[in-house]
């Protein structure tokens, strides 16, 4: 049970996290046909904008309502409503999600009333699905930002349910994506939810939408992604399988509103998470066992395990994350006898940093991951691209885990989830400290070197 | 908005030295040169972002962000102006205000204690501090924090006073100007002038560019003394007014800066660019020009020719290399301002054809000089929607797009070569040396081989010959792709009868 603390500062150097209204643009985007739209200044956007683009090397669609200094002060709706009409004109989008940000917030606007009006009072606007989330910078971070985009799109697209004629799939699952999963991360499991013969539907499914691929056709939209139709068919699967802790909130949603019971799998790197969510894989498809390809997989990560537990056990790793990745490595690692010796996350509003197998979890930013490595002896750092700095500081080496990864190629393609990626992800780590290789000299235990009258070429060092 | 930023902007929009402003009527000059934004249809960063664009590249200043997150944590350390010393220009410093500290008004306190801490940590030469939309709302005073803080610590802490919401990014760069006269320039003497001390402003030394250039500099006996902010120091900011001349450097966003300089202290300035050889010649011969007419030997315009002749004649030499290689390539150039060109006269001279360039941001002048260079205007196009520039590359109208970060994709996706132009690119292609980088970029994306096999037909897109053996119809449904054969159902295992199914769903 780790401690959460805060720094006692007022500084923050070298950020951490990313916006939580970043966070909802990257949820809305594994929606069909989609643009997220920013309610507040250019400049929000932008920002966002060049970030997702360094992470992904996609185009990524992302609008604002380009809030000036007047409609600051008298209120954002007529913005709001010129930038849907706009947006229909130019990329005629299935799906609009808006993100309130840091301006809107403090100015404090009913959006929520403000959509609703202009919605009845906009025809017009009825082919395309509307939704909005409150996502102010100042509260939370990414994960925050994409949990609460998830329960919006969940609020507003899932039908209402008569309980007694609940239509139910036997063979259909929901499956909601943590913030933290990449595009290979979910088709991995999807696909072991198939190999189990279960039908998911996956809720944000950016596997689709930004997993680098080429289209036929310039769209200024989402090139993939859920479909409005497949979410409101999500009321009538058998279960809910919720991938990180953040997606608790939308998965009891979900049960609330149709009445398919969940699970929370706050972790699906790691023999042990990836058994549960098999044994519950197992229990919803009503096979007692797993199919042999499964099988095989699990074996092949046992021995994995004892081929890396040489390298992974006894090592020093200090990371920084949002706190539902940080719970899944690091507990990971921390299964294989590493020791997490700086936990540094982003926010607050996730339980399972309580759980992190750390003694302490600082809410903190890349200054604090970077002195507290330093200090507590770690032999390598876990966190995003922007902890290159520290890592090259500290010398230490960085495996690159998060968002974003902007200074090496194939971010979606990182797969450290089921049985293959956490298989991989031992290789990883275990690579990384092979890579650092010590050769043992005589120093290294106090012990005086040869004498030099016995070399036949002189002493380096001496001369 | 405090009266002091509005009246900043407002004289900061009637920019006597700029082509627009001048030819307006006083009724079009008082609205101001802001264009009002579409919400939808908006592209583009906020004036703090033009702040911090002009600001960042010096390099020892601790750049401290007051906003909350996403101002800062969406957007540090991502463009590439390079230092020759500190790093400190790198690290991300905010102030990452809160709820708490918003509905509180905790923001002025906690920014004071930042720059304590951020003082202590660093001991910088100075401290920016950067207004943003949230304090600005809320009515922080960063002038009052800022000058509390200067007198506490004894280290210049300079207000930035551009939140975004006031506007677009050239806003914000000419603001970041203004900061830099009120509070900064002047304010450090050099320990000695020469008559070949010359100031830079608006070149910011991505990836490295002014070091192409400087070679050339230093060989004319010519020093860098005040840097706008092109691997500068703060005190190279600080002692800007003792320069004999001001170069503002392919862009009229820091016009204001210069402008003011002549004004106030005598400075005369010129416009030049060192993008392509004719230009990088012209400046050099202004440059020349203007430190002579205020007490330079005149003998520096012979060295000055001399060196012209001797790069000139070295760099086409280089360039001739590449001639067959890029000859008869059709190029389209999409860029924001005028600053290419030079470069259009020397990719011509290499053969090349410019099928067609972006006239958006030019001037009435800009635009007779494209019809000088292009014999006529039909080449000229204004703002292209991406879908129909997608369009155009994919009906390879073009060999290459040379253009910046946005339409890279665009680009891309219809399998067309590019070439990054714009101030986000990782090459330098200045001066001289800058121009064979280039066209070896050029040469490098238009010859690769992988273009044919990229855009070759896929294995499905021709008709296969039968092997003539007799294959049995696929059965059952492929949990993976869904795709099923009508009448078949795969069985599938039920825990209430009997064992687990041997059929693997994974490999269907």
């Amino acid at each position: 049970m780790a401690r959460i603390t805060h720094p006692k500062r007022a500084l923050s150097t070298n950020p951490l996290k990313s916006s939580a209204p970043l966070g909802a643009a990257l949820a809305y985007l594994g929606m069909d046909g989609a643009v997220p739209l920013f309610h507040g200044s250019q400049g929000c956007t932008a920002f966002a904008m060049v970030h997702l683009v360094r992470h992904f090397k996609e185009a990524v669609p992302l609008q604002t309502t380009a809030m000036n200094e007047v409609s600051t002060i008298l209120g954002g709706a007529d913005q709001i409503e010129e930038a849907i009409e706009n947006l229909r004109k130019k990329s005629n989008p299935r799906f609009i999600g808006i993100a309130s940000t840091a301006l809107t917030e403090t100015r404090g606007e009913d959006v929520v009333g403000e959509l609703k009006d202009i919605v009845a009072r906009r025809s017009d606007f009825a082919d395309t699905a509307i939704v909005y989330a409150s996502t102010p910078d100042f509260s939370g971070g990414m994960e925050d930002g994409w949990a609460k985009a998830v329960e919006a799109i969940v609020a507003a697209l899932l039908p209402d349910i008569d309980p007694v004629f609940r239509k139910t799939e036997p063979r259909q699952v929901n499956l909601l994506c943590g913030s933290y999963l990449t595009p290979v991360e979910i088709e991995e499991i999807v696909r072991l939810i198939r190999a189990f013969g279960l039908s998911p539907i996956v809720l944000p499914d950016i596997s689709t939408s930004l997993d680098g691929h080429m289209s036929d056709n310039w769209s200024g939209t989402s090139l993939g992604g859920t479909t409005r139709a497949d979410v409101a068919r999500m009321t009538e699967s058998a279960f809910t399988l919720a991938i990180g802790e953040s997606m608790r909130g939308a998965a009891k949603l979900i049960e609330d509103r149709a009445f398919v019971p969940y699970r929370v799998f706050q972790s699906v790197t790691g023999l042990k998470p990836v058994d549960a969510l098999v044994r519950t894989l197992m229990g919803v498809s009503g096979q007692p066992d797993a199919p042999p390809s499964v099988k095989r997989d699990r074996s092949r990560l046992i021995d994995a395990a004892l081929d890396a537990h040489f390298h992974i056990g006894g090592l020093k790793v200090a990371m920084g994350a949002d706190p539902d990745l940080l719970f899944a490595l690091s507990n990971c690692l921390s299964g294989m006898g590493a020791q997490i010796v700086t936990a540094v996350s982003t926010t607050t509003a996730n339980p399972v940093a309580e759980r992190v197998p750390a003694d302490t979890v600082l809410i903190g930013d890349l200054g604090d991951l970077e002195r507290h490595a330093g200090q507590s002896g770690a032999q390598m750092l876990i966190t995003h691209a922007h902890g290159r700095h520290a890592a090259q500081r500290l010398q230490l080496p960085l495996l690159r885990a998060g968002f974003p990864i902007f200074d090496r190629l194939g971010a979606q393609d990182i797969c450290r989830v089921g049985y293959r990626g956490t298989r991989a992800f031992l290789y990883e780590v275990a690579n990384i400290v092979q890579a650092r290789h010590h050769r043992a000299r005589p120093e290294d235990f106090g012990a005086a070197p040869i004498p030099e009258e016995f070399e036949h070429d002189p002493h380096p060092a001496s001369h | 908005m405090s009266d002091a930023l509005k009246s900043k902007i407002n004289d900061v929009f009637n920019e006597p030295a700029c082509g627009h402003n001048v030819n307006k009527t006083e009724q079009q000059r008082k609205k101001g040169c802001a264009k009002p934004l579409t919400p939808g249809a908006a592209a583009g960063g906020c004036a703090f972002d033009g702040a911090k664009i002009v600001l960042q590249p010096i390099v020892d200043v601790a750049h401290l962000v007051h906003a909350p997150l996403a101002c800062e944590g969406n957007g540090w350390d991502n463009r590439g102006a390079a230092s020759s010393g500190s790093e400190r220009y790198r690290t991300g410093f905010t102030t990452d205000l809160t709820e708490l500290d918003i509905v509180m008004g905790h923001g002025e306190k906690k920014l004071f204690r930042s720059i304590r801490e951020v003082i202590e940590a660093e001991n910088p030469p100075a401290v920016f501090v950067y207004a943003t939309c949230v304090p600005a709302l809320i009515g922080d005073d960063i002038d009052a924090v800022c000058k509390a803080a200067t007198q506490t610590f004894g280290v210049p802490c300079i207000p930035v006073n551009a939140p975004g919401y006031v506007g677009s990014k050239n806003l914000g760069n000419k603001l970041a100007g203004e900061a830099m006269l009120d509070h900064v320039i002047g304010t450090v003497e050099p320990a000695e002038c020469t008559p070949y001390d010359l100031n830079f402003v608006g070149d910011y030394n991505l990836s490295g560019e002014l070091w192409q250039v400087k070679p050339l500099l230093d060989r004319l006996g010519i020093r860098i003394l005040g840097s706008l902010s092109a691997d500068a120091r703060y005190k190279q900011v600080a002692m800007m007014h003792r320069a004999r001349v001001t170069m503002m450097v392919c862009s009229k966003a820091l016009i204001n800066v210069a402008r003011k300089l002549e004004e106030n202290y005598g400075i005369p300035y010129f416009e030049g660019s060192f993008y392509g050889i004719s230009d990088t010649s012209d400046s050099l011969r202004q440059m020349c020009r203007i430190m002579i007419e205020r007490g330079a030997a005149p003998e520096l315009m012979d060295r000055c020719e001399a060196l012209i002749a001797e790069e000139e004649a070295n760099i086409w030499a280089q360039l001739e290399q590449f001639r067959p290689r890029v000859a008869g390539k059709k190029v389209l150039l999409y860029t924001g301002g005028h600053k290419s060109w030079s470069v259009v006269a020397a990719l011509q001279e290499l053969g090349m054809e410019v099928i067609g360039t972006s006239v958006r941001k030019a001037t009435e002048g800009d635009k007779d000089r494209v019809k000088d260079i292009m014999g006529d205007d039909k080449h000229m196009f204004d703002n292209m929607a991406p879908k129909d520039m997608y369009r155009l590359l994919k009906e390879a109208k073009a060999d290459v797009l040379m253009s910046g970060g946005r339409s890279q994709f665009v680009a891309l996706k219809a399998k067309m070569p590019w070439v990054d132009v714009n101030q986000e690119k990782h090459e330098p292609y200045a001066g001289y040396m800058g121009m064979v980088d280039l066209v070896r970029a050029i040469d490098r994306a238009v010859n690769n081989p992988m273009w044919a096999d990229l855009r070759g037909p896929a294995p499905w897109d021709e008709p296969v010959a039968s092997q003539g053996a007799y294959v049995p119809p696929l059965r059952g449904t492929c949990p993976v792709t869904n795709a099923s054969t009508p009448g078949v159902t795969i069985p599938v295992a039920d825990a209430a009868f009997g064992p687990s199914s041997d059929t693997d769903f994974e490999d269907c």
